[in-house]
């Protein structure tokens, strides 16, 4: 973990004076300086600054949380051990549960259908947008971070809000790389990872011609085969709906894209229409393949590991941002996590409380180096974390949500946006174009229909 | 001597007691009361929540939104979906080779075991391990054994020199439905052969020993005596079977998640991923209702025809 500076520590007594003095002024200045933070936008910024907001936790106040397992055991530790320290300073005890982050969405669901459950849940991408009504108002603590730390990137604004009102507190992605072997990709004539399109897909072919083929999902592979496939689409121009949430996906500009993902899942390594989440990894540590997009996770093991030979393999590890279409901007699909505080929670201020104290930068940071870059930031001010620069193979990591775009874009979040990536519509989509089951229009007619019935309403 | 207990009880009652002892006696009434929890567990823990699938399929309910009812709607989306209907077939085809082979090798496996071998005991043991395993448990082992760059299978073909390229288990839709019911019939093979098994030795060997008397060949003493007798047992089995092999999930969800290009996809896959993770719970109960026409054919066939006494008796109708 990186040294904290004395500006941190500085910081961090400021902030429990503040905190002494909110205490004593009353609820009435933390309300001015967050008003003063939402309306007064540029000012309001340098008056949040100075002012740290609080909520005032309420009397015996308990916390349950239910947030995802692990991807890597830094973001457990980091987590908890801001909890603890959250704990000390509050005395708000708060208990926190961990499922597989694939299985919050149904528990979040149930919470919310039945009134009862976590007061805080870290939920995925459009979960906040499936039941909005049951969520507490986080605006102030949302405008008051976004105040403090730079604002908030697009995407998260998106994944966030609803109506104007934030729904979800925005708290990072697992960004996905491309992640490659230098010395394979030196081998097959390129100095370093094209950033197109085209200049990636050379790249792949020469790759794969050397025998060190790519390797991207294409099963119901819930987090690594709707990432990718996103980003491919829509770095052609390619989206399920437009603005309007009018269903758009069957159009030249799709078909543009499953043509390039046919053609680039000819450097594929066999078996990857099966491939779950863990395929990528189990295939890349094993030397299979050569080209995968994944999060950090690849990296850490193999660097992590006791085995010498995988110490060699992370050496020759590189990281590049997901190659930028004819669209010419960056159009990434990440998982994205948010918190959300239920209506049915007691406590609704000491949940906030507790994301507030989560988010601030003394436990921000540190928490994301202890996942060693695993979590990207919503937060602009967040970037110059040191753990994005120590080492030079974390860096691209840290751009992931800033070059973000959002599930179901360019249209709403919601209902049929959280349906037609459950249902697999997009990786479908690519897959059959890819394996040649049907051709890219054919795929790109299929998936209008199955997108079709999800937007009807 | 003889005691008229009850007349002297009548006489020394008064009315109103009377007619509390009166309704104690009623065989009806008392049968009634006797049966009431259970009818109330049946009520609360089957016919509750099967009314409750059957009502949310006709409503648009998604997570944290009460729905509205909406009449068929979601079977008439369902009629023009193309996965759900590669669903149905997936379904079929997983439950009727599944069943086909549990049953077969199941039998052979029973009968096998039915003999004096030596570890006669222990062998039945071990034949119980695929299902005393549990299922997700399993499922792993077989998602290595199925893996793409790493099958257990591939890597020792490749080495006898057989194949040379791996081999695409889930990968290729027709390979990967294969795998799947490889998968399910490895696990339900000992529940077949264990229940026939008892069933065989309910058999009274006098019934062979008249057989062989009378001159039969094995496959008759099998085909006249052994069927016939097993018949019942074997309705009760496979019934069980099918209703398991076709409502199967946690192999499908380990395995491929319904995938390659939902090739694999369960009606029981399909509705989970349609109601929790895609939120229309609605449109997952209909898609669980679709399922009961099946099962309650299922179980009629069994019941009606499987169990004839007729039947059993090597006779038609």
């Amino acid at each position: 973990m990186e040294s904290k500076g004395g500006g941190f520590r500085e910081d961090g007594k400021g902030t429990e004076f503040t905190r002494r003095d909110v205490l004593k002024a009353g609820a009435a200045v933390a309300a001015l300086g967050a008003g003063l933070g939402a309306g007064l936008g540029g000012m309001g910024s340098a008056a949040a600054q100075q002012q740290d907001m609080h909520f005032e936790p309420e009397k015996g106040a308990e916390l349950r949380i239910l947030r995802w397992k692990k991807f890597v055991q830094g973001d457990e530790d980091g987590w908890f051990a801001n909890t603890q320290k959250f704990t000390e300073k509050t005395g708000v005890k708060v208990r926190i549960d961990a499922e597989s982050w694939e299985d919050i969405r149904p528990k979040a669901a149930v919470a919310a259908n039945v009134g009862s459950g976590p007061d805080i849940i870290f939920g995925w991408f459009d979960d906040p947008h499936q039941y909005p009504d049951k969520l507490v108002d986080l605006t102030d603590l949302a405008t008051y971070l976004g105040n403090k730390y730079g604002g908030w990137y697009e995407a998260p604004k998106r994944y966030g809000m609803r109506d104007g009102k934030w729904i979800g507190l925005p708290v990072g992605a697992a960004g996905n790389c491309i992640v490659y072997r230098k010395s394979w990709l030196n081998e097959a004539g390129f100095e370093t990872m094209p950033r197109d399109t085209d200049g990636f897909l050379k790249a792949c072919t020469a790759m794969a011609k050397k025998g060190h083929p790519a390797g991207f999902a294409l099963g119901n592979a819930v987090g690594d085969g709707n990432t990718w496939t996103h980003s491919i689409l829509w770095a052609f121009g390619g989206r399920m709906v437009d603005d309007q949430n009018n269903v758009v996906i069957n159009s030249p500009e799709t078909v543009r894209a499953l043509e390039y993902v046919a053609e680039l899942y000819k450097s594929f390594v066999p078996g990857t229409l099966s491939w779950l989440d863990p395929n990528n990894n189990k295939a890349f540590l094993a030397g299979e393949i050569g080209v995968t997009a994944n999060g950090i996770s690849v990296y850490y093991s193999a660097k992590t590991s006791q085995d010498p030979a995988m110490q060699a393999m992370a050496k020759d590890i590189e990281h590049a941002n997901m190659p930028v279409g004819p669209v010419g901007r960056p159009t990434e699909l990440h998982l994205f996590t948010q918190a959300m505080v239920f209506k049915h929670s007691k406590y609704p201020n000491a949940a906030k409380e507790y994301l507030r104290f989560m988010m601030e930068k003394d436990q921000y940071e540190p928490w994301q180096q202890a996942a060693i870059g695993y979590i990207t930031h919503p937060l602009a001010a967040y970037e110059s974390n040191p753990i994005w620069t120590v080492d030079p193979k974390h860096t691209p990591y840290r751009d992931t949500v800033k070059n973000m775009l959002w599930n179901g874009y360019s249209g709403k979040l919601g209902p049929a946006s959280a349906a037609a990536m459950a249902d697999y519509v997009v990786v479908n989509m690519f897959a059959e174009a890819a394996s040649g089951q049907q051709t890219p229009k054919e795929a790109a007619a299929r998936a209008e229909r199955r997108a079709a019935r999800y937007y009807k309403v | 001597m003889f005691v008229d207990t009850k007349s002297q009880r009548r006489a020394s009652a008064r009315a109103a007691p009377a007619r509390r002892f009166r309704l104690g006696e009623s065989r009806g009434a008392m049968g009634l009361l006797f049966m009431l929890p259970a009818a109330a567990v049946l009520l609360l823990f089957l016919a509750y929540p099967l009314g409750l699938g059957v009502w949310l399929g006709m409503t648009d309910t998604r997570v944290g939104r009460a729905g509205q009812y909406i009449g068929f709607e979601n079977y008439e989306m369902l009629w023009t979906d193309s996965v759900f209907w590669t669903s149905v077939f997936n379904t079929l085809l997983y439950t009727v080779a599944a069943s086909i082979a549990k049953f077969a090798l199941g039998l052979w496996l029973a009968l096998l075991l039915n003999r004096h071998l030596p570890f006669k005991a222990f062998l039945r043991a071990i034949v119980l391990l695929p299902w005393i395993v549990p299922t997700a448990l399993s499922a792993i082992a077989f998602w290595w054994i199925y893996d793409s760059q790493f099958s257990i299978i591939s890597w020792s073909l490749t080495r006898l020199g057989l194949i040379e390229h791996n081999i695409n288990f889930l990968g290729d839709p027709t390979w990967a439905r294969a795998s799947v019911i490889i998968a399910n019939v490895w696990r339900g093979i000992p529940f077949v052969a264990i229940t026939l098994l008892a069933g065989l030795q309910t058999i009274p060997p006098s019934l062979y020993e008249a057989a062989t008397i009378d001159g039969a060949t094995p496959w008759q003493r099998f085909r006249y005596v052994t069927f016939p007798m097993l018949t019942p047992i074997i309705a009760v089995v496979m019934t069980f079977s099918v209703l398991f092999t076709f409502t199967d999930f946690q192999l499908i969800y380990v395995l491929t998640r319904g995938g390659p290009l939902n090739a694999t996809h369960l009606m029981a896959t399909l509705s989970f991923q349609r109601a929790i993770p895609g939120g229309n719970l609605g449109e997952g109960a209909a898609i669980a209702v679709t399922m009961i026409p099946f099962l309650l054919s299922a179980i009629l066939f069994s019941y009606f025809g499987l169990q004839r006494r007729r039947w059993q008796h090597g006779g038609n109708d």
